[in-house]
């Protein structure tokens, strides 16, 4: 047997230059699989750290993934609101510790405003519970104060300190739509989180109510512009209405019985959901995106693994001379098939050796600038079970393909006998 | 005659039924024998050998190598009796191309046990022995690879290793037909002298009747075969 391993090993040295490029091959296509898996964790697990510590989230009736998009993900829109005596109802409930408001409605640039409180800072968490921590500059103080997140900063290159118009609606600034009359300045940067935080431009409620005076009608009153900043800012600035609430509860065990209750408000129609819960429904919609995605690679592992079986097929012919001098010399048909097939896997076990060395050399110069764009982190995802799974995987699926040429040649050696033909 | 190492009788073989190749009622190469079988190309040689080597079985008739009868054994019995006590030589490619000159001659080792005891002393400096025997002794040649070897420097590899863990027997295939007439000659001398040295029987097929003075005995395959080939 560890002539035959040494006979395989010689043999594939000697066809180094075709070998070489199969093993490129089973090596790319392992690294696109693993590179796609560790992608889908990452992602998945990025997904899932979204938002943490918060128990509830309350807005008016609509699904619960839609909630969840347009109150953390900034997608979508609000179908209704909710009314501000009934927000403080929530939040003077006895068993919510906090309840966190947020307006939504309008954006800068392509970037979401959100109008809340500044204990937002203090209660929204994402991943392990990790808080929001500012880059630099302080949290909002002022009316016109505004807190960007770090992708908000990077796109539009602003600084604290940096002057910035926001847009009514969601559209690019349009002339006229725009709520130019009331100029913001930038106090803070947030530090990247990798959630859509890093998206979102961060205002007080009051401002949000600011710079809608004059816009009762939905659309900007002639006369807006006439009143002055400082008249603004002597206005009962309340908000009449918030978009969603964020709530932490006094007692984790009561969530369940605080949910129905909020379902089942008398007053104002709510719906309440679990963060947790909504993630994962609204995962198992991408999820199917994700497997499509599984599949096409497993696909071109097995596009590898075949051109393994092609380069042995396609060295049959010139190494039929080959086997017979082999048989000559006493090798047993037996020992004809062992070679092929161990030939197969060394190639299909170094290609895929190749392509987690591959796959992780890459995750380590790529993994932090993936982590700080895209907010999945793709660290600590080391070698791992799933490499060795695969390792093993593709090294079996290897040995299976290699069993065709061995088979072929095993024939062949048994009806060439040690006749000489060429 | 009991020591004959190949004893074949009313052997009958036939690549597709009922058309004869070979039909030989009485064929003997006896120990230490080397006999020369002359054959035009086409009249069964090369089936005849590979009956003998036991990868191709006869239709009918006993074929007995070393005393024991080939039709008896299974497959991997007449495999490892070719690995013990035969050596075979061809007309040429008779190296495998990623193997060394040296790991080339010590191939048969890897196959038999019988060989691999035989040989005192490492294996590689039995291989070099032999190959210095055989007039291949420059280091610098035994390292290049076997495919920059000259054909007669290959026919000499093949020859040792034939030779190498002294087998019984010795075929060889028209192995000097690539061979300019010097070379050829030289290569026949020093092959029948290693294995008068060794023991082993050769047997030495050839359509070049010309070669038979240079062995014990010469026999022509169109006299002992009764099947009419034309090829």
């Amino acid at each position: 047997m560890s002539a035959i391993a040494s006979l395989a090993w010689k043999s594939l040295l000697n066809r180094k230059g075709s070998v070489l490029l199969t093993l490129l091959a089973v090596a790319l296509s392992v690294a696109l699989f693993l590179g796609v898996d560790k992608a889908r964790t990452g992602a998945r697990e990025g997904f899932g750290n979204t938002i943490s510590g918060t128990e509830l989230i309350v807005g008016a009736p609509t699904g619960s993934v839609n909630l969840l998009l347009y109150s953390v993900f900034r997608m979508g829109s609000a179908t209704a609101e909710i009314s501000w005596p009934t927000y403080q109802e929530i939040a003077d409930r006895p068993d919510v510790d906090w309840a966190v408001p947020i307006s939504l409605g309008d954006s800068h640039r392509g970037f979401r405003v959100m109008g809340t409180t500044t204990e937002y800072f203090d209660h929204y968490k994402y991943g392990r519970n990790q808080p929001l921590v500012l880059a630099e500059g302080a949290r909002f103080a002022d009316l016109f104060d505004a807190v960007i997140g770090a992708d908000v900063a990077r796109d539009l290159g602003y600084e604290t300190g940096s002057p910035m118009i926001l847009t009514h609606g969601l559209g690019q600034a349009d002339f006229g739509s725009g709520h130019d009359n009331r100029p913001f300045r930038v106090s803070g940067i947030l530090a990247p989180t990798g959630t859509p935080v890093d998206q979102t431009v961060h205002v007080s409620l009051e401002a949000i109510t600011a710079i809608h005076v004059g816009w009762e009608t939905g659309a900007k009153n002639p006369l807006a512009d006439t009143i002055s900043e400082e008249t603004i800012r002597s206005f009962d600035l309340t908000p009449k209405t918030v978009t969603a609430i964020f709530l932490g509860l006094k007692r984790k065990g009561t969530i369940l019985t605080t949910r129905r209750e909020i379902n089942t408000n008398r007053g104002e129609p709510l719906m309440a959901i679990i963060p947790s819960q909504a993630l994962a429904e609204l995962w198992s919609v991408t999820a199917i995106a994700e497997r499509a995605l599984l599949a096409v690679s497993i696909f071109v592992i097995a596009v590898g693994v075949v051109s393994i079986l092609t380069s042995i097929l396609t060295s049959l012919n010139e190494r039929r001379r080959e086997m017979s001098i082999l048989r000559a010399v006493g090798a047993r048909p037996g020992h004809i098939f062992t070679l092929l097939v161990l030939e197969a896997g060394l190639v299909g076990f170094l290609g895929a050796l190749a392509g987690i060395m591959l796959i992780h050399a890459m995750l380590l110069v790529a993994g932090p600038m993936v982590a700080e764009r895209f907010g999945i982190s793709l660290i600590g995802t080391g070698p791992g079970l799933t490499d060795l799974f695969t390792l093993l995987a593709v090294t079996s699926a290897a040995l299976l393909a290699g069993a065709i040429p061995a088979w072929m040649a095993f024939r062949r050696s048994l009806a060439d006998g040690l006749s000489i033909r060429l | 005659m009991t020591d004959a190492v190949v004893a074949i009788s009313d052997l009958h073989f036939a690549w597709t039924p009922g058309t004869d190749v070979l039909d030989i009622a009485e064929f003997r190469l006896e120990a230490g024998e080397r006999l020369f079988l002359r054959g035009a190309s086409g009249s069964g040689k090369s089936t005849l050998l590979g009956i003998i080597a036991g990868v191709l079985e006869a239709r009918s008739g006993a074929v007995r190598v070393l005393g024991k009868d080939l039709a008896k054994l299974r497959p991997a019995a007449r495999d490892r009796m070719r690995a013990d006590h035969l050596g075979v030589i061809f007309q040429m490619f008779n190296l495998v191309p990623y193997l060394s000159v040296v790991g080339n001659v010590t191939l048969p080792l890897r196959f038999s046990k019988t060989r691999r005891t035989a040989v005192q002393g490492a294996e590689e400096d039995e291989a070099r022995r032999l190959l210095a025997r055989l007039g291949l002794e420059d280091d610098g040649l035994l390292s290049r690879r076997v495919s920059d070897l000259s054909v007669g420097q290959q026919q000499r590899v093949a020859a040792a290793r034939a030779l190498i863990g002294g087998p019984e027997i010795v075929i060889a295939d028209e192995p000097t037909s690539a061979l300019d007439a010097n070379a050829r000659d030289r290569f026949i001398e020093l092959l029948s002298e290693e294995a008068r040295r060794t023991g082993a029987a050769l047997l030495f097929v050839s359509h070049d009747a010309g070669l038979a003075p240079h062995f014990d005995r010469a026999l022509d395959l169109g006299d002992i075969n009764r099947a009419g080939v034309t090829a």
